[in-house]
């Protein structure tokens, strides 16, 4: 086994050039970080303003009827449907924030609030980059983040990196699927719409453009808390309109801008973080960080074809080195081991 | 006039000083495999529970921690350990040390079925396995997806392994022509077996990229693949010394011959360590992540645990006294194992939260099912080095014959 310094160098000089030149592309693909996609044009969403909400529950069962979706029950009566997170059996569901006495609706001191839990629709979703076999996808449209059961593997990526928590396994079945709210699209097909907003009877779930959404929400903050005010039903178009004094309203719309924007969005009077969603959340989405990471790395498989052929050089010179002095082979001995 | 020629192979021995790999022989029922056996009808009846009942009815996993142990030890575990292969062809072949030839074949079995079974334990994480296929089939496969290149990436380095593996069959059934047409070509194999680990073990801390806040800022990076890498090529070196240690032990084989080589991994590891905890704690820095060192709870705890573990192999192995006695190489060793093993679990598990209200623990029948997966690779490993060329055949009992 002859490995002089010569042959050991030029090797390394191989090896080295290699690295260096896989330097050099790397650093220009670097430069190209991907940047969070926007909202589509024609997006549609929703709006969920918890200070309308008087917990009614009526959504959650509109969006068991129109899903096809079971009953979950928690409390073992089996007579009522009473799901506490979304699952995999529940796509949509009101929670209630509870502080002391509960006496003032929409207050964090001894009050409580509504909140309503399903699918935000991100304008670029963790749970799309993250499939590896595009069951999830945002529709290029409308902005509908949609599932196919047929193309899923089950891996449940998806669940593990929505920064939501929506996306939910079943994991009593042998053959699972990933549960998720789809904004009806099955019902938008027929020329309908999402059924929490049309079942909604205060109007605190809304469907509407994701454009029409925005102006609703501009409207609302800007309203006088106390004053007597007009909110719609149903759709910010609907005309069916009741009166309500405005709420006080603080002073964040949760989904404008959380990790990089969200097709649903919410008004509350109590502090989000109180009501369960995540705050703090960077403006850039992190689909967008890692698809840049994975584009710096594979972009064009230039790294890696760079990289295969300063190995294959390094491993053919070696390879060539030792058939020079007759003694290599690659894995075996020429006289064998086996008897 | 000699009575007998010198059998051929003894004259490579003299010529050569070093010898071939040989198949060791002896019985395959002992005790020990017939634990292992035990151990692998106990899984396969729970694995036959969750293809009948689901997912639900064997593990713990939930919405909350949608991965569990088939996923971070099964695959993200197993597949490092399973380095020992690349990190000896890295510097066997790469690195053109050919000193290190004989380590190459033992450590490529144990690769061959570390990820042989990592790949296929995966179907029975899989929720929806039988569409396994789709991860790899035009219009379904999504590139963009960090699953995707690990998928890619681990699917074919297997395929490569066997390639790289087949000389072994070969000369066992006795085509030593395609063998040779094999070896010919067998350069090329050898750099896509360099380049597929080193892409998709940084990739396994790529995974985590996406997570985004659900991971804490002691393990959520940019620099993760980095990081990963470097444990795993790590991790392939430790194994190799654990490996030949425990076959010598196991097979009650003289490692006097490869202790020189072992020590020369000892230092490597060493290096690479060095390397892994500068890079770790100067981004800690940078991010100013590093006060939340020792504010963290639990998370703080497994940290320094983390650290400790990391930190003793480089003292141990900084003397070079210490690097020729097989104890303290195998301790450092093992030590290193276990901060990869920590590291894997802290940044899937440990550091992953997605709000109160979600736990995770194996269940047992969960852990059970995993402990026979790694049974089947042990015992595999010892079937296939008794009945092929595998170590190196000096002072074995079996072979001296």
């Amino acid at each position: 086994m002859t490995i002089t310094r010569r042959n050991f160098l030029a090797t390394a000089a191989a090896g080295g050039t290699a690295a260096a030149a896989a330097c050099a592309t790397l650093a220009p693909a670097g430069a190209e970080a991907r940047e969070s996609h926007k909202v589509p044009d024609n997006a549609v969403g929703l709006l969920y303003d918890a200070t309308l909400c008087i917990g009614c529950k009526a959504c959650m069962s509109a969006c068991k009827e129109a899903n096809d979706l079971p009953l979950e029950d928690t409390i073992g009566e089996k007579l009522w449907d009473t799901p506490l997170e979304l699952s995999g059996k529940t796509y949509n569901v009101i929670k209630v924030y509870q502080s002391g006495t509960m006496e003032n609706k929409d207050k964090a001191e001894n009050g409580f609030a509504h909140i309503k839990r399903s699918c935000l629709h991100c304008a670029d979703p963790s749970c799309v980059s993250a499939c590896p076999v595009s069951a999830m996808q945002k529709r290029a449209t409308d902005g509908v983040v949609t599932y196919n059961k047929d193309a899923c593997i089950g891996c449940r990526y998806c669940v593990a990196a929505c920064p939501f928590g929506v996306p939910q396994f079943q994991y009593d079945t042998p053959k699972p699927e990933i549960a998720k709210c789809q904004l009806c699209k099955h019902r938008m097909e027929q020329g309908k719409y999402a059924a929490c907003a049309e079942s909604c009877p205060t109007g605190a779930t809304i469907f509407g453009s994701y454009a029409a959404l925005s102006a609703e929400i501009d409207r609302r903050r800007a309203m006088k808390p106390g004053e007597p005010n007009l909110f719609p039903r149903r759709t910010p178009e609907s005309g069916d309109m009741h009166e309500k004094a405005a709420p006080e309203y603080v002073d964040y719309v949760y989904g404008q801008k959380d990790a990089g924007g969200t097709q649903v969005r919410y008004l509350s009077g109590v502090a989000f973080d109180k009501l369960a969603l995540p705050m703090g959340l960077p403006e850039r989405a992190y689909a967008a960080d890692s698809e840049t990471l994975q584009h710096t790395l594979y972009g064009g498989m230039i790294l890696p074809v760079v990289a295969l052929a300063g190995l294959v050089t390094a491993a053919w010179r070696g390879s060539k080195d030792h058939h020079d002095d007759d003694e290599f082979d690659m894995f075996d001995h020429p006289e064998g081991g086996h008897k | 006039m000699v009575n007998h020629p010198i059998p051929s192979q003894v004259i490579s021995r003299l010529k050569k000083g070093k010898a071939s790999p040989t198949a060791i022989g002896g019985s395959l029922v002992t005790p020990f495999t017939i634990v292992l056996a035990v151990l692998i009808g106990i899984s396969l009846f729970f694995m036959a529970q969750r293809f009948i009942y689901g997912l639900g009815a064997v593990t713990n996993i939930n919405n909350g921690y949608p991965w569990g142990i088939w996923v971070v030890w099964d695959v993200v575990i197993a597949t490092g350990f399973a380095c020992g292969g690349y990190a000896m062809a890295l510097v066997c072949y790469i690195l053109n040390r050919g000193e290190y030839h004989h380590l190459v074949r033992p450590a490529l079995t144990a690769s061959l079925f570390g990820y042989s079974l990592g790949g296929a334990s995966v179907l029975i994480d899989l929720g929806r396995y039988w569409n396994f296929w789709h991860i790899l089939w035009p219009g379904y496969a999504q590139p963009g997806s960090v699953m995707f290149e690990v998928a890619a990436c681990i699917s074919c380095y297997i395929l490569v392994l066997w390639i790289e593996f087949s000389p072994a069959f070969l000369e066992h059934f006795g085509f030593k022509n395609l063998k040779a047409k094999l070896n010919k070509v067998m350069f090329f194999f050898i750099g896509l077996g360099v380049l597929l680990p080193t892409m998709h073990q940084s990739s396994l801390g790529s995974l985590l990229v996406v997570f985004g806040y659900q991971i804490h800022p002691l393990w959520q990076t940019p620099l993760l693949p980095l990081l990963f890498l470097l444990t795993a090529v790590c991790m392939g070196f430790a194994i190799v010394i654990v490996e030949a240690t425990w076959a010598a032990v196991g097979f009650k084989r003289d490692i006097h011959d490869e202790l020189p080589m072992l020590s020369k991994i000892g230092k490597i590891i060493m290096g690479i360590l060095v390397a892994y905890l500068v890079i770790r704690l100067g981004d800690l820095v940078v991010r100013g992540a590093i006060f939340k060192v020792f504010t963290s709870g639990v998370k703080s705890v497994m940290f320094l645990i983390e650290m400790a573990v990391f930190i003793y192999p480089i003292v141990v192995l900084s003397s070079p006294a210490n690097r020729k006695r097989l104890s303290k190489l195998l301790a450092a060793a093992m030590s290193m194992l276990t901060g990869a093993i920590l590291y894997r679990i802290d940044a899937f598990l440990v550091a992953y939260d997605t709000g109160p209200g979600w736990h995770y623990f194996p269940s047992v029948p969960e852990m059970m099912v995993t402990i026979g997966v790694i049974a089947i690779e042990v015992l595999a490993y010892i079937i296939f080095v008794r009945k092929f060329p595998i170590l190196p055949g000096h002072s074995t009992p079996a072979a001296a014959e």
